[in-house]
């Protein structure tokens, strides 16, 4: 089973490679920097702005969890010269990946400075590596991205500067409307269901609690005592609302939603943007969109 | 009371237990006499082909209504049904035996299978695609399952007659009818229905497994042809329950371990079976000297 999951992971990994090649061939001037999964590339993005390319290596809707490496990932990390990783245990195949390709190029871990939470994997207690899902954690993040950029390439330190700080004035507005709309939500009412554990952040940053019938990883697979147990937890603690998300099975989400009567919410990023054009194409908009979800399924 | 604790409460309690149940027990009622026949007519890797050859028309339905189940449950039954009636065709015309035919046509359609998945960006539907839900099958699955369960009935019942005789002497058949190369067709058709509604419940690997293993053990449990295809239907469903059981008090993914109930009971039937199993092979001939 694992087996053949992996195969079709590979060849597919291969035909998205094949398929992403012919734009990166351009624009060789600009510093190539590789981050491991879409939200970093998108705050590398931002704080960068022109000077920089961003490859992600796990891409829009795509679970880094269970990521296999391609061969167009080492090549691509042996031209990088800057790799953007999120630590805390997030991308377990990034060492390898990266002894294999024999880059050179530094490995910043962005989580640097950021107080970690715990959270229980598979009955072990570890780090949560999703700490963007605070708004002040992501601004930390902005700020070690900007520092690697202007360590690499000091003669763009004035542009880092001036675009992240810009970032930053947006992240401060975001914080603020996040805010504003949880205070509308009756306290009682600010515990959901989602099917993957990735909140304990935007949990503890905002007063919320999400309650997960998986594990953190998306690998393991619920099983009926899981699902009794969630469904169980919703009447005895009438909690209003299931949410989706944009990696797991939806159809067991469906499932506990109809036999315990809570609402089903709309669809919550967490591990991946969407595609561009989706309704989480950038952080801000990932983070405008999950709350916006969250209040229209809870508040009264 | 703990009896009724371990056994009935978690079906008692909750809608998603008794929805897998009566899913695994469609599942068992179809299925496992076709594996009887697969078995018996030495085609038991077909199942795993016709599994395989499901995937393109499966993948074709989800790249053009996302996991949703009437398009994919119609792409994988067009899909197998194409692979299914080629080779069948192929192995009837050609100098090609149907074990061939069948490895031909299933790989290109494999091939296929993945190629248009990989059109869509997203790995990860698909997977819970081919690795099934059994926890989460809702009104219209069920009724997919169902319904499947008794057309495959009623088209055993009246192929019987001559699907026996082809399985058993299909030579004899066709000195007297002509009708054995459109019941080996319509055989396939059923294999493919039954893998299509089993890789919504299980997906399409587990699939096989529910079709194949109850019947192995009922081959080893007996030589009559009518308790043999009974004993796979009652052993899929002990399999089913069983399977649910012990996923909801281990904490165990379901899916699988219907199978590996499946498995276990297979062993027994092994080590135990008295049509053949390895204690009676073992000590031959012991009933006839008394």
């Amino acid at each position: 089973m694992a087996r053949l999951r992996y195969v079709i992971t590979l060849v597919l990994a291969c035909a998205d490679a094949a398929s992403g090649w012919p734009a990166q061939a351009q624009a060789p001037e600009k510093l190539p920097v590789v981050a491991t999964f879409s939200i970093l590339a998108d705050f590398a993005h931002n704080v960068g702005g022109e000077r920089i390319e961003v490859t992600a290596l796990v891409g829009p809707d795509g679970d880094t969890h269970v990521y296999q490496p391609k061969p167009a990932d080492a090549k691509e990390l042996g031209a990088a010269r800057l790799i953007l990783a999120n630590g805390l245990g997030l991308e377990g195949w990034i060492d390898r990946l990266i002894k294999a390709s024999g880059a050179k190029a530094p490995v910043i871990v962005t989580t640097k400075g950021i107080s970690p939470q715990q959270m229980r994997e598979e009955g072990r207690i570890g780090p949560d590596p999703h700490a963007w899902q605070s708004i002040a954690n992501a601004k930390i993040y902005v700020a070690n991205i900007r520092d690697a950029l202007i360590t690499v390439d000091p003669g763009g330190v004035s542009v880092y500067r001036a675009n992240a700080n810009n970032y930053l004035g947006k992240l401060d507005v975001l914080e603020k409307d996040v805010t504003a709309e949880i205070a509308k939500i009756p306290p009682g009412r600010r515990q959901i269901i989602t099917t993957h554990d990735a909140f304990g952040y935007f949990g503890t940053a905002y007063g919320f609690r999400f309650i997960a019938p998986e594990g953190v990883s998306t690998e393991t697979e619920a099983s009926a005592r899981d699902v009794a147990k969630i469904i169980r937890q919703i009447k005895a603690q009438n909690i209003p609302a299931v949410f989706l998300e944009n990696v797991t099975d939806p159809r067991l989400v469906r499932s506990i939603a109809a036999e315990s009567g809570a609402k089903i919410g709309g669809t919550l990023y967490s591990d991946a943007l969407s595609s561009p054009d989706g309704p989480a194409g950038s952080y801000i908009e990932m983070m405008r969109n999950n709350i916006w979800e969250l209040s229209a399924a809870l508040a009264q | 009371m703990q009896l009724h604790d371990l056994f009935i409460a978690p079906f008692a309690e909750f809608a998603f237990m008794r929805r897998a149940l009566v899913g695994s027990l469609a599942l068992a009622i179809a299925g496992p006499p076709l594996g009887v026949f697969l078995i018996l007519r030495r085609m038991a890797l077909t199942g795993d082909a016709m599994a395989h050859a499901i995937l393109p028309g499966a993948a074709l339905g989800y790249l053009a209504a996302g996991l949703s189940l009437g398009p994919m449950t119609i792409g994988g039954l067009a899909a197998g049904l194409i692979v299914a009636v080629g080779s069948g065709v192929v192995a009837r015309t050609t100098i090609l035996r149907e074990d061939a035919s069948l490895a031909a046509f299933y790989l290109i359609s494999l091939a296929l299978g993945v190629t248009i998945v990989s059109l869509r960006g997203s790995n990860i539907d698909l997977l819970h695609v081919l690795f099934g839900s059994v926890l989460a099958l809702d009104d219209a699955t069920l009724i997919l399952l169902a319904a499947i369960a008794s057309v495959t009935l009623i088209a055993l019942a009246a192929l019987y007659r001559p699907l026996v005789l082809e399985t058993i002497d299909a030579g004899f058949l066709a000195s007297v009818s002509r009708s054995g190369g459109v019941v080996q067709i319509m055989f396939l058709v059923l294999v493919v229905l039954n893998l299509v509604g089993g890789f919504q419940a299980l997906g399409t690997l587990l699939a096989v497994g529910m079709m194949m293993l109850p019947a192995a053990s009922a081959r080893l449990i007996t030589d009559d042809m009518t308790l043999m295809i009974a004993a796979a239907s009652v052993l899929g469903m002990l399999a089913g329950y069983a399977g649910l059981i012990v996923s909801f008090h281990a904490g165990l993914p379901s899916g699988p371990l219907i199978i590996l109930v499946a498995g276990l009971i297979y062993l027994l039937a092994l080590i135990f079976g008295p049509a053949g199993g390895l204690l009676r092979r073992l000590k031959p001939g012991r009933h006839l000297e008394a």
